[in-house]
């Protein structure tokens, strides 16, 4: 699955337009690392615990968002988007959508 | 406490990304939604990001808290983003040199605040940074 956020492929045409593909998913913290990071949160710098675990749950929203992709027969996903949003104290979603087209 | 290692932890990561800046200025980013003509065939895209999440030190914390009863600058949490998005940019550029990318096009920054409204916390910021990375074959560069 091709995945990028410019509207087309260089060299390559759209064959089909397949619509809005997203994936989403939503995380808390978890303990350990949050205990960690109120330390850290003392003398300020990079919370390495939840670099981590945004990344993670990130790389859940892409999946689904392929996932998704790929039920409709796409074999590309265009101008892919992400956004984040603080749905309860510690807990966040991860939205990732785009356009699900199919390539030459 | 808060406050000397607050400032030496800003000022050592600073340094590491003046450094890493200077280091990646081979991989070109741009915010423009075209590529330039002629790259724009025979080249590869694929989507790369770079995120981090930081936390300003306790110290600038009550800093700013003194300033936001006068309003004004928060000069704290200004460098503060700016560390968050310049180092999110070189975690993006060195996944796309990882990949042999020439460039990467379309950045977009994305920005959640991670304890916004919690009590007793330190603010912290996640950015993410993320963008189309441009590879060219090797044969077809030269």
């Amino acid at each position: 699955m091709l995945m990028t956020n410019l509207e087309s492929v260089p060299g390559r045409n759209v064959v089909r337009h397949l619509g809005l593909v997203q994936g989403s998913t939503v995380r808390a913290k978890n303990v350990g690392r949050d205990i960690m990071a109120g330390l850290k949160n003392l003398v300020g710098g990079e919370l390495k615990g939840y670099t981590e675990l945004l990344q993670e749950a990130r790389q859940e929203a892409m999946d689904r968002l392929v996932q998704q992709a790929s039920a409709v027969g796409a074999n590309a996903v265009l101008n892919v988007r992400f956004t984040t949003s603080s749905v309860a104290q510690g807990a966040a979603e991860m939205l990732a959508y785009g356009t699900a087209v199919q390539l030459d | 406490m808060g406050y000397s290692f607050g400032r030496l932890a800003e000022r050592r990561h600073y340094r590491s990304i003046l450094r890493r800046e200077a280091e990646l200025r081979r991989v070109p980013v741009f915010a423009t939604r075209y590529l330039p003509d002629d790259r724009a065939t025979h080249a590869e895209t694929t989507l790369v990001m770079g995120n981090v999440v930081i936390s300003v030190d306790y110290f600038k914390r009550f800093l700013a808290g003194l300033r936001m009863l006068v309003g004004g600058r928060l000069k704290s949490y200004e460098t503060l983003l700016d560390r968050a998005r310049r180092e999110a940019v070189l975690r993006m550029q060195e996944e796309a040199r990882r990949l042999g990318a020439q460039s990467v096009f379309n950045v977009k920054f994305e920005t959640m605040s991670i304890s916004k409204g919690a009590k007793n916390t330190v603010g912290s910021v996640e950015v993410l940074a993320y963008g189309s990375a441009l590879i060219v074959a090797r044969s077809l560069s030269a």
